[in-house]
């Protein structure tokens, strides 16, 4: 009772605090937009602590947010083992190699209108495809280890970066490209000075999109199989064997690789169209 | 209908690749086949053969590439086998009457799409619920907004197996219920930020003029600001029924599910039946277009009869 009271409390308390901060004078402040939501989140956190000490819920059902923890500390090596075959060597290494066979393929592409015409409609159609069902046939072909894990990254990332590099390509206007004719620059000069740099704010909303699949591609992969390691190895396995606090323990790692992943990319996309409106400050 | 020709010849030249790769995919097991009939194969033995070139055996075996095109379980189907199967699982059970017996997909199908359809409903509602708690309070969108980023660079699949092992605790029967949160959670995010973008698309100037107006708060949100907001809002849900479908099946493939697309892709891998996945996949590439294209004509209804052009 005294949990569950002591979370209604806090919620209320933080509920009070996270008000006056935003309707107060600072609410501009750097500080305060960062602390709001981590006041938010760590609130949710206490809840979910305080229901589950004060219905005693079965660690096997769900387990309080400080025994995920502990679970964390104390099994930091098999985390890092989890980590470095699904996310470094499975996911990230497809997304690579995916993203740049999508980056090619749209600068092909782009050449011929014809093409352009014919493959954008197909792309964005297969983008919102169920892709992830490839991958038991991925796992089939390309054997248990990371390189099935990397192929369905492939095949899920590619058609969304395809698209959105596709699109950014035509962005730029027939102003703009006739300035660089007026300038007597080539295909490849007009390509690398006006119409990359046009396109790379879609080509970075692709690559957003594509983290997120990234992660998914490579998890659900080791679903249909994989070595004995692995996050999505270890989940499956986890929810067999009851060992729920090790599949929440995945979980956080998984939800911190992911926007950690998608922060990286974030901050490059800052870092690379600083001249673009939609960054600069 | 300008784009419809390059469209119709890039689906040609890929299904003619695939056909092509139908091939070397193929060729291995082909050989095996051919060998146990009792014909020549070049080197014989199927160890000897994984020490080969694919293109070698390919010329040494040119008489028993054909076989690779009707194997019973193919690395690769070709596009005739994929599409007979599909055939055989959905248009003949419906001209036999049995278009809803558990062999058929439109069965699976049916059992994907009101999880997809819950799951939809669900996360649009979330989604502009949201949104207009983010337009409103200023609270809302400090402490809200941060974490619906967030929660879409989680990776669902891992979650997954935890909804429905919580759901089945908490005494839901079933995996509806579960494929359904699933569907939700991927497809509240499209809507809730196309809603905050549509809710706060009105100008000032269109929103002083309802003050001049002496418009209560509800009737600018009724009047002006959920009006505006339509187009927005039909464009995160074409988005967004294409998440749920996804969410659905993501539902279904993690957890021994057994009916459903996604369990059909499943099974299709633990008994090792290709066919059963390809027409389970393209089944789903099906359902996906058809809900899409069917909210792609609600759009133009009812933006048509709005006066906005679609």
């Amino acid at each position: 009772m005294i949990w569950l009271g002591g979370a209604i409390v806090f919620w209320i308390v933080a509920w009070w605090l996270n008000t006056r901060l935003a309707n107060g004078r600072f609410a501009d402040h750097r500080a305060v937009r960062i602390a709001i939501p981590v006041i938010f989140g760590f609130t949710l956190l206490v809840l979910w602590e305080g229901l589950v000490r004060g219905f005693n819920v079965s660690p096997v059902i769900l387990p309080a947010p400080s025994v995920v923890a502990q679970t964390i500390a104390t099994s930091l090596p098999t985390l890092w083992v989890d980590f470095n075959q699904t996310v470094i060597k499975g996911a990230l290494r497809g997304f690579v190699i995916g993203g740049l066979a999508a980056f090619i393929c749209a600068i092909a592409i782009d050449r011929s209108s014809f093409l352009t015409r014919g493959l954008l409609p197909i792309g964005n159609f297969v983008a919102a495809l169920p892709i992830v069902g490839t991958a038991p046939i991925l796992v089939n072909w390309f054997g248990f280890d990371w390189h099935s894990k990397a192929a369905v990254v492939v095949v899920m990332v590619f058609f969304p970066i395809l698209v959105n590099t596709v699109q950014g390509l035509r962005e730029t206007n027939t102003m703009q490209r006739d300035l660089m004719r007026t300038y007597a620059a080539g295909y490849v000069q007009t390509l690398l000075k006006l119409r990359l740099p046009a396109a790379l704010p879609f080509i970075f909303n692709g690559l957003k999109i594509a983290t997120t699949l990234a992660l998914i591609g490579a998890i659900v992969a080791e679903y249909f199989g994989s070595p004995t390691r692995g996050m999505g190895f270890r989940i499956s396995t986890g929810v067999g064997s009851l060992s729920i606090d090790m599949v929440w323990a995945q979980i956080a790692v998984a939800a911190l690789a992911g926007s950690g992943f998608y922060g990286l990319v974030t901050l490059l996309e800052k870092w690379v169209t600083f001249w673009h409106p939609s960054q600069r400050r | 209908m300008r784009s419809f020709v390059p469209v119709l010849t890039v689906l040609l030249v890929l299904l003619g690749l695939w056909w092509a790769a139908v091939a070397p995919m193929n060729l291995r097991t082909a050989l095996d086949v051919a060998e146990r009939a009792g014909e020549t194969v070049e080197p014989e033995g199927s160890v000897a053969r994984r020490e080969a070139g694919t293109l070698r055996l390919m010329l040494d075996n040119s008489q028993h590439v054909a076989t690779g095109y009707s194997l019973d379980r193919p690395r690769l189907p070709t596009p005739a086998q994929v599409g007979a199967e599909l055939w055989k699982t959905t248009g003949s059970m419906i001209q036999r009457g049995r278009a809803f017996s558990k062999r058929s997909l439109i069965y699976h199908s049916w059992i994907t799409l009101q999880s997809t359809l819950w799951g939809f409903f669900l996360g649009t509602s979330l989604g502009i619920i949201g949104a207009v708690a983010i337009v409103y309070s200023r609270v809302a969108e400090m402490s809200l907004l941060p974490w619906a980023i967030i929660s879409q660079t989680i990776p669902i699949v891992a979650l997954a197996p935890m909804i429905i092992v919580l759901s089945n605790q908490v005494g839901i029967e079933g995996r509806g219920v579960p494929k359904a949160i699933i569907s939700a959670y991927l497809c509240y995010f499209p809507v809730l930020v196309s809603m905050v973008k549509g809710l706060r698309s009105p100008q000032t100037a269109e929103l002083d003029l309802l003050k001049t107006y002496n418009a209560s708060g509800w009737q600018s949100f009724a009047k002006l600001r959920l009006p505006a907001s339509v187009p927005y809002l039909f464009v995160a849900l074409k988005v967004g029924i294409a998440a749920a479908l996804v969410g659905a099946i993501v539902g279904e493939l993690p957890t021994g599910a057994i009916s459903g697309l996604g369990a059909r892709i499943l099974i299709g891998d633990q008994f090792g039946t290709p066919l059963a996945i390809w027409s389970a996949l393209f089944a789903a590439a099906i359902l996906a277009g058809v809900l899409v294209t069917l909210l792609d004509i609600l759009q133009r209804l009812v933006l048509g009869r709005m006066g906005l052009r679609a």
